[in-house]
């Protein structure tokens, strides 16, 4: 089933998606990764114009250019492995009412918790895919933290139209990588 | 700008934004497999469409441009420190093109100059021959998968895993059920057997220069490499780590010699947006041929 998504989500619209469900994301993303996590988490305060709260987190450190009228050009935005992230995400979550988060392979127990508790969801982008994800990236806002962190890591604010994506952890406890880790287990068992 | 240094730009571009034609026939095998209607069919209609718009639009096929690992086969009396030299300029330029994403970070500061050149980066090997060939292969890889390699000292009682054939493939296992979907399967997997530390995971990196539909041509290690794809592919763990039939397009493994000692099974995993090109140099520079 496919879902359409778009920022500010509520905490219903949340709740009503499953593992499995296809979604088409629109609206406003920020980006957010390694740098950007450790940060937050160490108290760090969000810069003036980010707003998170009923937001979508993308983990991804882009390719943006200036084109020729001096604006920015995302020419490769793919997701970034989000596992590293497990320490901070769902206090991070919590914290700014955070209610998707846009990655690739998954993240652990701390994580799922949080999205049961506060109520929101990982979308599973493809990882590696980053024209296909770049052509659904209307327009950059603007970019935050870029002389802190570099490019890849800063906080850039993305306008997106439909912008796939796999729903993998839902806010019931579901998951769909502890899944498919434990079946894959069993089925290693007895190849051994 | 020199006629090396366009030739190598060239060659970046390419890497970047074009999949070898072994790689996508692999993966449009493992397209036909998946049952339609599956979150992993879709996926892999999604990279497809990917590998399709980066070489049509000249852009990266994933924006995580990665190490920047130069093979060179050079006569004997090529100038490496200037080939080198020109590599680095190379390298800045394509970064300012945007064929390689800013990616190089001090490791200590974590300042990123934009470069992509510092110590490490871009890495070359050079390796001398007795023809008077320049081949110069070039592998981007990403660090999603990178961090998904591991390195195996045997034997390991936790697996069961010997110092025989049969201990490596449940390491070699082993590793590509860790990896699950975090190093963005299907996968390719590199692998050394034996070595030291440094040289192993070197050597298994170096098995990404062979096309995927080669063979090796040690018996036991072809029985080996087809064994293990073949049960990769019967774990479920599927494009992406979504479930299916797709886990791994291709097995390499080689071997070096080990102290008595030392049993180290190093294995590299590398994404399905397997980077990798190579091209001929006439003594001017200019290319003469691709290598894939």
């Amino acid at each position: 089933m496919t879902h359409n998504l778009s920022s500010p989500i509520s905490e219903e619209a949340i709740r009503e998606l499953k593992v499995g469900d296809q979604v088409l994301i629109s609206g406003t993303v920020f980006t957010g990764r390694d740098a950007v996590h450790k940060y937050l988490h160490d108290g760090g305060e969000l810069p003036d114009g980010v707003n998170l709260d009923g937001g979508i987190l993308y983990h991804c450190g882009p390719v943006v250019l200036r084109d020729e009228n001096d604006e920015w050009k995302v020419t490769a935005a793919g997701p970034t492995t989000s596992i590293r992230e497990e320490p901070y995400q769902g206090d991070i979550m919590k914290q700014f009412g955070i209610r998707g988060v846009i990655g690739k392979g998954g993240m652990a127990d701390k994580t799922l918790a949080a999205c049961q508790e506060h109520g929101a969801v990982y979308l599973h982008a493809i990882g590696g895919a980053a024209q296909v994800l770049a052509e659904c990236i209307t327009r950059v806002r603007d970019v935050h933290m870029l002389e802190e962190f570099g490019s890849p890591e800063a906080i850039w604010e993305f306008e997106v139209q439909d912008f796939p994506a796999v729903v993998t952890m839902d806010s019931h406890g579901e998951s769909l990588h502890k899944d498919i880790l434990a079946k894959s287990e069993d089925a290693l068992a007895q190849r051994h | 700008m020199s006629r090396l240094s366009e030739s190598l730009i060239e060659l970046i571009r390419r890497t970047s934004v074009e999949i070898p034609d072994d790689v996508q026939s692999a993966i449009l095998r493992g397209m036909e497999q998946e049952k339609e209607g599956t979150i992993a069919k879709s996926a892999l209609e999604i990279i497809e469409r990917n590998i399709d718009l980066a070489k049509r639009k000249s852009q990266p096929v994933c924006q995580d441009t990665g190490c920047i690992l130069f093979y060179v086969d050079c006569p004997v009396g090529l100038d490496q420190v200037e080939f080198e030299q020109e590599a680095r300029e190379a390298v800045k330029e394509a970064t300012q093109l945007g064929y390689l994403r800013q990616n190089s970070v001090d490791s200590i500061t974590g300042k990123n100059d934009g470069t992509n050149v510092g110590p490490g980066s871009p890495n070359l090997h050079f390796h001398q021959h007795a023809s008077d060939d320049i081949a110069v292969r070039l592998v981007l890889k990403g660090g999603g998968c990178e961090n998904v390699g591991l390195q195996f000292a045997l034997p390991n009682t936790q697996l069961s895993a010997g110092r025989d054939l049969d201990g490596c493939r449940k390491v070699i296992l082993e590793a590509v059920h860790q990896a699950q979907g975090k190093g963005c399967g299907p996968g390719i997997l590199g692998v050394c057997i034996g070595g030291d530390r440094a040289s192993g995971y070197e050597l298994s990196k170096r098995e990404f220069l062979r096309k995927l539909d080669d063979r090796n041509s040690d018996p036991k290690l072809d029985e080996l490499e087809q064994d293990i794809l073949r049960t990769a592919n019967e774990l479920g763990i599927g494009p992406m780590g979504f479930g299916g039939k797709t886990t791994l397009l291709g097995v390499k493994i080689g071997t070096a010699n080990r102290v008595p000692a030392s049993y180290f099974v190093s294995v590299s995993y590398m994404c399905w947006a397997f980077r990798r090109h190579g091209a001929m140099l006439a003594s001017d520079g200019e290319i003469t041929g691709w290598l894939y």
